[in-house]
């Protein structure tokens, strides 16, 4: 079986077991970046010398004995995320030119693990997209199908993965831009629990929101990455001092009696009926292992957008303050005074999503404004989280679709930024309430994936892994690949 | 018929806590590094850093709060407070707003006329300081220095409490008297590590609601804050018995035209934009950890001013001298304890003569030359008649200069005291025997010459004669008979 066919969990099995080396495994997956790169433009930065670099060290490391599951595996990092030495864009003009003086914790923690970096991925600018158009480098083509989106923000690592040009990718989610993207291109994508994996390094769009995950091709090869990068961080204060469970090794758990709850809003107006007609069928196999299906209502969650539209633009209005052309990044050309300076580059290096964003972040924080925007939107996130725990007392875990539809057409909704907001309507509400979610494939609609979403209490990442594992042994969703890069 | 205006002062006074690093990084808050070399990534904002809260700067505040009587907040939140400047490095400062760390306390102050008066405190809460634009040496760039950026600040905001430019004084030293003692900052204001911003009104005696406000920016001198409140204060008036109206506005103080300056007026004020910050959590103090600061505060000025007055029968005012730094209150304390007692004799020569040499050269108490140890010793000779007090007074000068202890040096110069009484009426009998025109006055009259003959035998001994004794000695001899 060809390399790029093999899971990451195979490649690091195989790897310590001799049957080929890190470096050919890099080798091989440069190969198909540099052959398949310039169709999807799923990567900003290509590593390959630093990838023969780690693929070489973490021979070496096996050769002496040393080494655990993910030495010598391949992977790409979202450019959200800071690499010393190494170009993070975040799909920015602003930071085109930006080379990091450090290393996220995340990738520290990868790179601790033998990890070799195949490069960075394309997003949204600043991960504000659900569609990867907004970004500086152009849209990402969806494996699948080259004229549709692969979703967003994480639309580079989902295309990367998807189309086998890395066996997994990190990605952020802070409305649905790990599990979107994973949907929309027949990944598993895990958004763990707020405060599960540090925040330090990583980018910052909406700091109460914002989580790194990984989008793998199954639960167990999101298993193995997230047990790599979740745990305390004493850098960022919101990062939770709670143990890391082996989740690689939890994954059997069954889910026989297992108490599933279906969302009823989630299954409404707006749902693409066939996309509705695959999460239905998946229900089915729940069922069918024994699990209680229950339906209930969650009455705030409706008003997850307009909450998330209010929230995350106030705090990316003051997260991107820092971007002034003063000490980093883009700067314009002769700046006239001070206020030059600021307007110019700010007003050329981000682009119109983030520009949008950000004045309305600006009005929802003004003096006379703050009560009846910013104010009221927490209490309604007060009211969604409300409706979640009250959820969780009742079942295990929720489930329902991660998407309303399958991956539409690029250019389809640039114009529109109302129903691309609408595009993450299920996805949001995990991000408001911290809650651990993944989205899983569940079929196909028309030659394009749909995902399962599932969503479970906080810290219950071992569990929701778990209940999409037992899917995936029942069904080969996730063993699909785009025809056109098998 | 001439109006009597009433003025009304409120103060935000920024300290600068003395920890050793800044409130959310790492970075060391020394003063006076070469520019830039104390801001790490945190302090420079870079793209996807963190904040962390420095507990030391957090038990600061409490301690404080303990301090002034005031509330100590089981939760309180950092907030953004939003606004572009180039030594903000992330385009926001990190303070507290709705819910601050300290909430009503009270200090009080000793007014001229040496009453009381209670001074509100609204609130005590942390904040980051900015950077520094530099200017000088850089042609037409301005250059920024981020080492102070991040450096902990408690920012104490009295209510509008005081009356007069005096009072404002006597609050921010007392302010400044409490930070030491809490040893929570140096209070040294040429380096801004102690500053205020004072918000002056004036309004007709005897009515309720305050005239409209401006605010002076960044003072950092006890005089200049009393100059530019004077200053204000004469503007205003001037301004509203001349049929015009206040407009609320920040202004500059500018020490060398000895005037304040318009700034920014509340219309061109900025819009900060308050709101929580997501990236820290709010700030949970348990009880017993705020029982535990309270158990480690020190005796502060206050207490320690009764207990001199109370125990020691000092005066107040000498008791608000000596507390007025815990340094001084120590010294005095040191040198009473060597002493086994003598409080007022003690205070009189820390007050009196060990100052005058300070303020000459400047120094502050911890850095006297005689430290209480050897002060001690000098008062040792008078208590017990070696010295006279005045020859006291050239053994100290003696010992500043020298570093010697006082008693190598009244060895060395022969100073010990004449207590011999046979010794003593010979000089006497000498003198009254070579002064015999004002022997003669003296006995017709003329008490007056009782100091002359005291002079007399002082000069004759060298100022070594117990003076006592020589009093006593000439009231029985002078008169003859």
């Amino acid at each position: 079986m060809s390399l790029h066919l093999k899971s990451a969990a195979e490649l690091g099995r195989g790897i310590r077991a001799g049957e080929y080396s890190s470096e050919e495994v890099a080798r091989h997956f440069l190969d198909r970046i540099d052959q398949g790169n310039d169709r999807l433009n799923a990567f900003v930065t290509v590593t390959a010398e630093r990838a023969l670099e780690d693929a070489r060290r973490a021979d070496a490391a096996i050769k002496a004995g040393e080494g655990g599951a993910l030495t010598g595996v391949p992977l790409a990092h979202k450019d959200i995320f800071c690499t010393s030495k190494i170009l993070t864009t975040c799909g920015s003009k602003m930071l085109s030119n930006f080379v990091s003086p450090y290393d996220a914790t995340v990738v520290e923690r990868l790179a601790a693990a033998g990890t070799v970096l195949l490069g960075k991925t394309n997003m949204d600018e600043f991960a504000m997209g659900s569609s990867n158009e907004t970004s500086f480098y152009g849209p990402v083509r969806n494996p699948w199908d080259e004229n549709r989106v692969p979703g967003g923000s994480s639309g580079g690592s989902a295309a990367a993965v998807a189309a086998r040009l890395a066996p997994v990718a990190t990605g952020t989610d802070t409305g649905g831009s790990i599990r979107q993207p994973a949907a929309l291109t027949g990944l598993t994508g895990v958004k763990p629990t707020y405060g599960r994996v540090s925040r330090y390094g990583m980018i910052a769009f909406a700091s109460s929101l914002d989580q790194g995950g990984v989008l793998a091709q199954s639960a167990e090869d999101a298993a193995l990455l997230l047990e790599a990068i979740a745990g305390f961080d004493p850098r960022d204060s919101t990062s939770v001092d709670a143990p890391v469970p082996a989740y690689a090794t939890q994954l059997d758990r069954p889910v026989k009696g297992l108490k599933v709850g279906i969302i009823r809003e989630f299954f409404g107006e707006g749902l693409d009926p066939a996309t509705g007609d695959a999460v239905q069928a998946a229900l089915e196999v729940y069922r069918s292992l024994g699990a209680e299906l229950v339906e209930l209502s969650l009455p705030a969650l409706p008003l997850s957008v307009p909450t998330y539209y209010v929230v995350a633009p106030a705090e990316c209005s003051s997260n991107l303050s820092r971007f002034d052309g003063v000490r980093f990044g883009y700067r314009c050309e002769d700046p006239k005074d001070l206020l030059d300076l600021y307007t110019r580059s700010r007003g050329e290096g981000f682009g119109a999503e983030v520009k949008r964003r950000i004045m309305t972040g600006t009005y929802v924080l003004s003096a006379g404004y703050y009560d009846a925007y910013y104010l009221k939107a927490q209490k309604v996130r007060n009211l969604i989280n409300a409706d979640f725990k009250r959820a969780f007392t009742e079942v295990d875990v929720l489930l329902g679709p991660t998407c309303p539809t399958p991956a539409f057409g690029i250019g389809a909704k640039v114009d529109d930024p109302i129903t691309m907001y609408l595009n993450d309507i299920y996805t949001i509400g995990a991000n408001l309430a911290g809650l651990p979610a993944l989205s899983a494939p569940c079929g196909l609609v028309d030659g394009l994936p749909v995902g399962l979403q599932v969503i479970g209490p906080h810290f219950a990442e071992s569990r929701v892994l778990a209940v999409a594992h037992a899917y995936q042994r029942e069904t080969d969703w996730h063993r699909r690949i785009p025809p056109a890069w098998a | 018929m001439t109006i009597e205006w009433e003025v009304v002062i409120g103060l935000e006074i920024h300290a600068q806590l003395a920890t050793r690093s800044k409130i959310f990084s790492a970075s060391p808050t020394a003063f006076g590094a070469a520019p830039n070399v104390q801001a790490n990534l945190v302090d420079l904002g870079y793209p996807g850093v963190l904040p962390v809260l420095n507990g030391e700067a957090v038990r600061m505040a409490a301690r404080f709060g303990l301090a002034v009587g005031g509330k100590v907040a089981r939760r309180s939140v950092f907030a953004r407070k939003n606004y572009f400047y180039p030594d903000l490095p992330k385009g926001y400062q990190i303070s507290q707003y709705e819910l601050p760390v300290v909430e009503d306390g009270t200090v009080d102050i000793v007014l001229d006329d040496g009453l009381r008066k209670t001074i509100g405190i609204t609130r005590a809460h942390l904040e980051e300081d900015a950077g520094k634009s530099l200017h000088e040496g850089l042609g037409a760039h301005t250059g920024i220095d981020l080492n102070r950026a991040g450096t902990p600040l408690l920012e104490i905001v009295s209510e509008p409490d005081m009356r007069s430019a005096r009072e404002a004084i006597a609050y921010m030293k007392k302010i400044h008297t409490l930070v030491r003692y809490l040893e929570i900052c140096d209070g040294n204001m040429q380096e801004g590590s102690f500053r205020c911003d004072a918000n002056v009104s004036v309004r007709h005696k005897g009515k309720h609601e305050y005239g409209t406000r401006c605010e002076i920016k960044n003072l950092n001198s006890f005089r200049y804050v009393e100059k530019a409140i004077n200053y204000e204060v004469t503007r205003q008036v001037d301004i509203l018995e001349g049929g015009g109206s206040i407009v609320q506005e920040t202004r500059l103080f500018d020490p060398d035209r000895n005037e304040t300056r318009s700034m920014r007026s509340k219309e061109e004020a900025n819009d900060y934009r308050y709101f929580p910050d997501p990236d820290l959590l709010p700030l949970v103090l348990e009880d017993g950890w705020i029982e535990r600061v309270r158990a480690s505060l020190p005796e502060l000025p206050d207490e320690k001013a009764g207990r001199f007055v109370g125990e020691f029968g000092l005066s107040e005012y000498d008791a608000g001298v000596l507390t007025a730094s815990r340094e001084t209150a120590a010294y005095y304390e040191g040198v009473v304890g060597a002493l086994g007692g003598e409080h007022k004799l003690v205070a009189n020569w820390i007050m009196g003569d060990l100052s005058g040499f300070l303020n000459r050269d400047g120094l502050e108490i911890g850095q006297s030359r005689i430290d209480a140890e050897r002060l001690s010793g000098l008062l040792r000779r008078i208590v017990d008649d070696t010295i006279s007090g005045k020859i006291a007074k050239e053994v100290l000068e003696a010992m500043w200069e020298s570093g010697l202890g006082a008693d190598e040096i009244i060895d060395a110069k022969g100073l010990r005291q004449i207590t011999d009484s046979g010794a003593i009426e010979r000089v006497v009998a000498e003198v009254m025997e070579s002064n015999p025109r004002q022997l003669a006055d003296f006995r017709s009259g003329k008490d007056k010459l009782f100091g002359f003959f005291v002079g007399q035998v002082m000069k004759a001994t060298g100022g070594k004669a117990n003076p006592a004794q020589v009093n006593e000695l000439l009231k029985r001899l002078l008169p003859g008979g």
